[in-house]
């Protein structure tokens, strides 16, 4: 094996292979792989071939994915940069600029033809042939389908490239959609998030080069190791829902009890993520909205994130029994309600005048009956 | 024969026929036991109150969730939406596991699949049937006619009928053997059992079942026992001290016997399980009901009788025997 080689290019590097062995351990546990022979086979991928292309295109951002990306801790950028994937483009991170950089990404395009890693942030703007964003003078739409052509995968980082994201939203003035309705033919791993940890974006990217092959999808196109399962499932405030127990505002008892957000709009019983495990970016510390009492916004959700209100309530997806338990015997058909019972009472009681009135009525009638045949044969 | 002598002889026949059928005709005993009869054992003892049982049996069995609720799957009490509940007793502060002062216990809701069960002999179109081999009582959708009388018959209350579905159907617990899900056909074992992580509830062969829980009852409380998890023979013990349990194991002879059998300390009534007669209802009414019809004897005796009495009344009336009506309409008519 190339072990040897390898430990003098981590040398070389000033990467300790203890440092790179944790690296690796951390990612498997990311994608859900267990035990050693899965680090042995990460550390494999990652060394023992020249370093996986990547060109990130960003279109309709706000550099959010990128910001998260700089601040990831396991890797660090220079790790990620240097050691897990060769960046031949991206607008911010190039040291390169203008002709010189455009230049570039096309040398890359021919000569990593079928092997480079697309990967697009932001939305795409189709409104009036996609001139809101312009990168070397064409619509940034025409440069992601050229790119999109020799790619061997396509990641859409970040939730405006994954469904449309902010842009997409209201009025959505620039006809803004995500990669996947963009380029419909194409398979696209989708990494929403606003921004996406960059774990979950380094751990598909690891499991491309390991397995050679997509992570498993769910229907969105989301890899299941990070998506399969509602916020709501795995939340650390989960026992305080089943419990009942809420806060009703910011700030109140609840609220500084640690209690269950729902009340106050939380979208984790409706949004899929591993936020609670993964928490928020690499910030650490129990930081993730739900951890320091804001309730998730569902920003990976389309259809939930930024179009429903922070306040407005969650579709509870999957409801389940509560933790209060009722009483034996308790009576099916729950308790009556006032206004209900009084208008079965109030119809009860009419009725009944009614039948009374009208047998008085008929005794009247039948008596005047009488009286005016007597007063006939008199 | 007079008129008089007619309705005596009427009224005293059919009771002396009764008399007679119910004393004559064998009465019909409870079924026994199957010897492949499956069931469940609940030890309300080991249940620690999660419900895990309640929302695995939702998911099995795909039922529609009650509309009451928006935030949880609200499972008060038995209903279309929950063939499986947990409740709890509680009394005073409620803070003593399976103790009576200031204790509180939960109990497992659901069918007891009956060794001789009442809603199979009530049901009029034999949608109701109990499996002759497994024991299991299930319904059948398509011969159900939505009449309800199993509703009335069960002493457990456990049947529940779709009031909010125009073409409602009748649902219970069919220990997850139901057609779309037959787990025990495939060697399976219901959902609840599957996922109780304490071995409260424990699926078998009810033999077995009756087998442990007389050596739960037998044994010294405080002294170690190893509780099966999952189920009889699964492999997987939960290792625990005994505690007071109550002498007699419930759904042993209640009713003719159950198949899902409950084991508790406090007393069973407290958990809203009836105490019911040795005798099934169901071989009590047909001991009555079959005796009526019993080589058709009361129905051939009575229907020349009731023929008689029609032809007598209608010639009576023919010949003026109702006069006094008629004189009664001739006055009024008079008085016009």
């Amino acid at each position: 094996m190339n072990a040897e080689k390898n430990t003098q290019m981590l040398d070389c590097l000033g990467v300790s292979r203890r440092d790179f062995m944790k690296f690796c351990t951390g990612i498997a546990a990311t994608l859900g792989l267990g035990g050693l022979s899965s680090t042995e086979a990460i550390a494999e991928a990652l060394t023992s071939k020249k370093l996986p292309p990547v060109i990130w295109i960003g279109a309709q951002e706000c550099t959010g994915c990128t910001e998260a990306l700089l601040r990831a801790t396991h890797p660090t950028l220079e790790t990620l940069l240097f050691q897990v994937i060769s960046l031949e483009y991206h607008e911010v991170l190039c040291a390169a600029a203008g002709h010189q950089v455009e230049a570039n990404k096309h040398r890359a395009m021919e000569e990593y033809k079928g092997e480079y890693v697309l990967v697009v942030d932001g939305s795409i703007p189709t409104k009036d042939g996609g001139v809101y964003c312009m990168v070397a003078g064409k619509p940034i739409g025409e440069h992601i389908k050229e790119a999109a052509e020799g790619a061997a995968a396509i990641i859409a980082i970040g939730s405006c490239a994954a469904w449309g994201g902010v842009p997409s939203i209201g009025p959505n003035p620039t006809g803004a959609v995500g990669v996947q309705e963009f380029l419909p033919d194409k398979k696209i791993i989708n990494i929403p998030g606003c921004p996406p940890n960059p774990s979950n974006f380094i751990a598909t990217v690891v499991h491309l080069l390991t397995f050679k092959k997509l992570p498993e999808l769910d229907a969105e196109g989301r890899p299941k190791f990070a998506y399969g399962r509602l916020i709501h499932e795995h939340c650390e405030r989960r026992p305080h829902f089943d419990a009942g127990r809420f806060a009703e505002a910011y700030g109140d008892e609840g609220h500084r009890q640690g209690w269950c957000l729902y009340k106050l709009g939380c979208k984790g019983p409706e949004t899929y993520g591993n936020c609670p495990s993964l928490e928020f970016c690499d910030v650490g510390g129990g930081i993730w909205p739900v951890g320091i009492g804001h309730p998730c916004i569902g920003c990976n959700e389309k259809g939930v994130g930024f179009s429903k209100g922070i306040s407005e309530l969650a579709h509870v997806v999957r409801p389940t029994p509560p933790a209060v338990h009722p009483e034996v015997n308790t009576p099916a058909g729950g308790e009556n309600k006032v206004a209900g019972t009084a208008i079965l009472a109030g119809v009860a009681g009419l009725a009944a005048g009614v039948s009374v009135m009208t047998v008085k009525e008929l005794g009247r009638q039948q008596k005047e009956g009488k009286n005016s045949s007597q007063e006939k044969e008199n | 024969m007079d008129r008089r002598d007619f309705l005596k002889v009427a009224t005293v026949a059919p009771l002396l026929a009764t008399v007679g059928a119910a004393t004559d005709a064998e009465a019909r005993h409870n079924l026994p036991p199957l010897p492949e009869g499956v069931g469940l054992l609940y030890d309300s003892t080991l249940c620690i109150g999660c419900q895990s049982c309640v929302a695995k049996c939702q998911e099995v069995n795909q039922m529609d969730l009650n509309p009451a609720d928006s935030l949880h799957s609200k499972n008060n009490y038995l209903s279309p939406f929950s063939f499986n509940v947990i409740q709890v007793w509680q009394n005073g502060a409620g803070i003593n596991k399976d103790q009576i002062d200031d204790g509180y216990a939960y109990i497992k809701r659901q069918c007891m699949h009956c060794v001789d069960p009442n809603c199979v002999s009530a049901c009029p179109v034999s949608a109701m049937q109990k499996d002759p081999v497994t024991g299991i009582v299930t319904t059948d959708p398509s011969l159900c006619t939505g009449c309800r009388y199993c509703m009335i018959a069960c002493p457990f209350n456990v049947p529940k009928y779709e009031y909010d579905d125009p073409f409602g159907r009748l649902q219970k617990c069919s220990l997850c053997n139901q057609k779309g899900v037959e787990r025990i056909d495939k060697g399976g074992i219901p959902a609840c059992a599957e996922v109780c992580p304490t071995g409260a509830v424990i699926f078998g062969k009810r033999s077995d079942l009756l087998r442990e829980a007389r050596q739960r009852v037998a044994a010294d409380p405080g002294s170690e026992h190893k509780y099966p998890v999952k189920a009889i023979g699964s492999g997987e013990f939960n290792k625990t001290s005994i505690p007071h349990y109550n002498q007699e194991i419930y759904g042993e002879r209640e009713g003719g016997g159950c198949q899902c059998l409950v084991l508790s300390s406090v007393p069973y009534e407290d958990l809203g399980l009836p105490s019911l007669q040795e005798e099934s209802f169901g071989a009590a009414t047909e001991t009555v009901q079959h005796g009526l019809y019993r080589g058709m004897f009361l129905p051939i005796a009575l229907l020349p009788a009731l023929l008689y009495g029609w032809l007598t009344r209608r010639t009576w009336l023919s010949i003026g025997g109702g006069k006094a009506g008629n004189k009664h309409d001739e006055t009024e008519a008079g008085n016009e």
